[in-house]
């Protein structure tokens, strides 16, 4: 035994006598994680929280929260002997006298770019392949929590350098909380202390951003990770892979070298786009008053499907016994997102109800093995895509030429249109994906060879395909739709007939899919 | 083609194919080189860091192409940490996945529901428990509980309070009353009628005493735009004409929808456009709404001059100004 080794085991058998670690470290570190790039973008997410925390800490050594009037005395001149708040004064500041002070700045904001990002991405994965089915639902709920965290928390970081862009954003918040009937007004006023854009929101949000938010965010991804760690990781179809095990690389040395190594690339990555390329130069925009505003005011990226929804809603208010309702702000501000979080949260809800399959997954769909959910997914993909276009319609109109107008209309039109034909054009797409892996299985694969046979007919050869690949385009299930009955077994009426019948149908749009070869095909097509 | 094809049994993985560095020792001298020139650069980022920290002034710039004139120091610092972090990461995943062992493992999986037994003690366990409390017994204690539970939840609602002050009437007065002088903004100076010319648009604010303490709660709701026109360019109602003055016309600049500065003035069109939402307004027809979701005209104040030819308002804005709210009787 080496004296490094003695040194390690004496610190271990101390630990073990004190907590008796060993038992559970030794099962831990034999925890297998199975190998996919799509794996990866959630510890994207989680390495970039990491990186926002670091760089956060950083940054409140120096930020002032406060909305106390100060005169700019730093060293960027155009801003020089202008009345700003102390938030902005001391972005500045960080900005122009701390060194590496706006590297941080740039790494904080493209960090939370990239988080958001990422976050999505993760979500998309997740929900394309059914990780979130039986039993991952709680990890599903707390995925779309910390989603919505996000947006509050972004909202506020890019809030605090109280610029005029920020303000601006401030502005229509503020407008938003004052369109909620009856208390809106009210709350806007203790929020803000105050008229907007009063006295108290820079620290109040500051508080929510730096401690009680990131607590959450903590305390969500924490028990996030555990679930994963605790149910044990998906994984792709693939021979050797079934429900009952995980085939993958154990966490020491491979794993956590990778992953570890991993969290320095995205810090890496993250550190050089925030050299290179600015964001929010907040100097250029200058102190926030509500008297002006810049041209192509625009949201952080993951706000702007909300904007969008806001330029595109129609003028409509109700005026009726001395009160206003502004359903051009309460529609697409707060019930369209908040349909859009709910139906989220509650999908895998709703497509166990509608397949009637209550078993655990722990294998991966092929997205076109289920055509109406990679449907749904694509049509919500392009609803919110449509948004966004129109949340940058000024930017597109002045740099394209276009007609502000006509990007509206299209929006308009294109946020009821465009969804449900994505949905029926994503549909047919999976169909014939399974369709092609029909034929591959059939046929095999084509490989370029011309035969030309004795009586002239030209073909080409095709050539068998593997064995693991064969497995992985066979290995998914087709289930039948389910069989409701409207009377039961005494011929009685069922009660909820309705629901029975939405059940019946939508099941039966579930099961729609090419049928899988069967064994009698293979030997037929064996015989030629 | 056979039954093969699809393989039936699928517990066999399959054979792990050897990396070069697992066979040829070449390989795998080279591979540790690779490592070990990867920490390397990692080490030089980290030194690039420290120099341009001490080193270079914060005042340097540099030209790059495409890039154009870069503070040096910035640069440098981002730059040297980019590398000495990307590096790291580089050289232990190209360790891992070159010299570590790349073969697969399986783990068994367990179902999560609990043994029947474990769960039906856990079902007793509760019951017990819960039977302890004898809730149903004691109705008494049951109803007071209730009531103190319900009142225990407002003091956290009411220690809220005392963030802001009660609206009142903020949302529905400005600081415009009759006689205010218009007063530019920047500048502070009172505008004679006979010095905008037609086509002039001036941002305004309501004179004050001390101009240079105005809140941003008052800039938030009282700058008005000034825009003049030739009189027959209007299409105004009569009532609504005669709050103009000579072509010249005053309008809230506070968006009736969401509150933004009305900013963008076209000169061609006459329109008004919020640059949030693009909601357009018509100058000429009293800022109608004519694009976009802002469901009412931006306010009009009634305007003429006094005694000297000073700009100045006949009346307070006879609507409130800025986003609608709950209170607010459109009628």
């Amino acid at each position: 035994m080496t004296s490094v080794e003695n040194k390690l085991g004496n610190a271990a058998n101390f630990v073990d006598e004190r907590i008796g670690a060993a038992g559970w470290v030794k099962k831990s570190l034999n925890k297998v994680f199975p190998d996919h790039w799509s794996f990866m973008l959630g510890e994207v997410c989680m390495y970039s929280f990491i990186i926002l925390l670091l760089s956060g800490t950083f940054l409140t050594f120096w930020f002032d929260p406060s909305q106390r009037d100060v005169i700019y005395q730093g060293v960027y001149e155009p801003l020089k002997g202008l009345k700003m708040s102390a938030a902005y004064a001391s972005t500045l500041d960080i900005s122009f006298e701390v060194r590496g002070g706006l590297l941080m700045r740039q790494i904080h904001h493209w960090a939370a770019n990239i988080f958001m990002a990422a976050i999505v991405a993760h979500l998309l994965r997740v929900f394309f392949t059914g990780a979130f089915r039986k039993p991952r639902e709680f990890n599903w709920i707390l995925g779309i929590l910390l989603l919505t965290l996000g947006f509050v928390e972004g909202l506020f970081g890019y809030s605090l350098p109280d610029d005029l862009l920020s303000g601006t954003g401030l502005r229509i918040t503020s407008a938003i909380i004052q369109a909620i009937p009856v208390v809106g007004t009210y709350i806007s006023f203790f929020l803000f202390g105050g008229a907007f854009p009063g006295v108290g929101f820079i620290p109040r949000i500051f508080t929510l951003h730096v401690l009680l938010i990131p607590g959450a965010f903590l305390a969500v991804i924490t028990i996030h990770v555990m679930l994963v760690w605790y149910q044990k990781h998906t994984q792709f179809p693939g021979v050797g892979r079934t429900e009952k095990n995980v085939v993958g690389h154990p966490i020491l040395p491979v794993y956590m070298a990778k992953a570890g190594g991993f969290f320095f690339v995205v810090f890496g990555v993250i550190a050089f786009l925030s050299a290179v390329a600015s964001i929010n130069p907040i100097w250029l925009y200058g102190p926030y008053t509500p008297g002006q505003i810049s041209a192509g005011s625009q949201p952080d990226w993951y706000m702007g499907w909300l904007d969008g929804l806001v330029r595109m809603a129609p003028p409509l208010e109700t005026h009726a016994f001395g009160h206003t309702i502004s359903w051009n702000i309460l529609i697409p501000a707060l019930i369209v997102p908040g349909i859009v979080f709910t139906g989220m949260a509650l999908y895998p809800f709703i497509e166990s109800w509608i397949t009637g399959d209550k078993r655990e997954h722990h294998l991966l769909d092929r997205p076109r093995n289920v055509p109406n959910r990679t449907a749904l997914g694509v049509m919500s993909v392009t609803f919110v895509m449509v948004a966004l276009i129109n949340g940058g319609n000024d930017i597109l109109a002045t740099n394209f030429a276009l007609s502000i107008n006509q990007i509206m209309w299209f929006s308009r039109i294109g946020i009821f249109v465009l969804p449900p034909l994505a949905f029926v054009i994503t549909k047919r797409l999976c169909l014939s994906l399974q369709r092609a892996d029909r034929d591959l299985l059939l046929h095999g694969t084509e490989t370029g060879r011309l035969l030309r046979l004795p009586h002239g007919e030209f073909v080409e050869v095709h050539a068998p395909i593997s064995a693991e690949k064969a497995f992985i385009l066979q290995s998914h299930e087709q289930s039948a739709a389910l069989e409701i009955d409207d009377v039961d077994s005494r011929g009685v009426r069922r009660p909820g007939s309705i629901k029975n019948k939405l059940q019946r149908r939508l099941s039966k749009a579930h099961a729609v899919a090419v049928p899988k070869v069967t064994e009698q095909e293979l030997k037929e097509i064996e015989h030629h | 083609m056979s039954n093969e094809l699809i393989p039936s049994d699928n517990s066999a993985i399959p054979v792990h194919a050897p990396r070069a560095t697992d066979i040829n020792p070449k390989a795998e001298k080279r591979a540790e080189q690779q490592v070990a020139i990867l920490f390397a650069l990692s080490g030089i980022g980290s030194l690039l860091l420290i120099y341009s920290y001490i080193y270079v002034a914060n005042d340097v710039f540099i030209f790059i192409p495409i890039m154009g004139d870069q503070n040096a120091q910035q640069l440098g610092i981002g730059i040297g940490m980019a590398m000495s972090l990307f590096f790291l990461g580089i050289a232990a995943i190209h360790w891992a996945k070159t010299l570590m062992s790349d073969k697969e493992v399986v783990n068994h999986r367990h179902e999560f529901r609990s043994s029947d037994s474990d769960r039906e003690e856990f079902v007793k366990t509760v019951k017990e428990g819960v039977a302890g409390v004898e809730l149903g017994r004691r109705k008494l204690i049951k109803r007071s509980l209730g009531a103190a539970l319900a009142l225990f939840a407002l003091p956290p609602v009411l220690l809220l309070r005392d963030l802001g002050p009660l609206p009142k009437k903020q949302l529905e007065t400005t600081n415009w009353k009759a006689g205010t002088r218009l007063v530019t903004d920047p500048g502070n100076r009172p505008i004679l009628a006979s010095d905008l010319e037609v086509g002039a648009v001036v941002q305004v604010l309501p004179a004050v005493e001390h101009p240079d303490e105005r809140a941003l709660s008052d800039i938030a709701k009282d700058p008005v735009l000034l825009i003049r026109l030739r009189p027959e360019d209007f299409q105004l109602t009569p009532q609504k004409f005669a709050m103009t003055h000579d072509g010249i016309i005053a309008f809230s600049k506070i968006c009736s929808h969401m509150g933004c500065a009305v900013a963008l003035y076209e000169q061609q069109t006459k329109h008004l456009l919020c640059p949030c939402h693009q909601s357009t307004f018509d100058v000429t027809r009293g800022a109608k709404v004519i694009f976009g979701p802002a469901a009412r005209p931006l306010p009009q104040l009634d305007i003429t001059v006094d005694a000297q030819g000073y700009l100045v308002a006949r009346a307070a804005f006879n609507e409130p100004v800025g986003p609608s709210f709950w209170e607010r009787n459109s009628q």
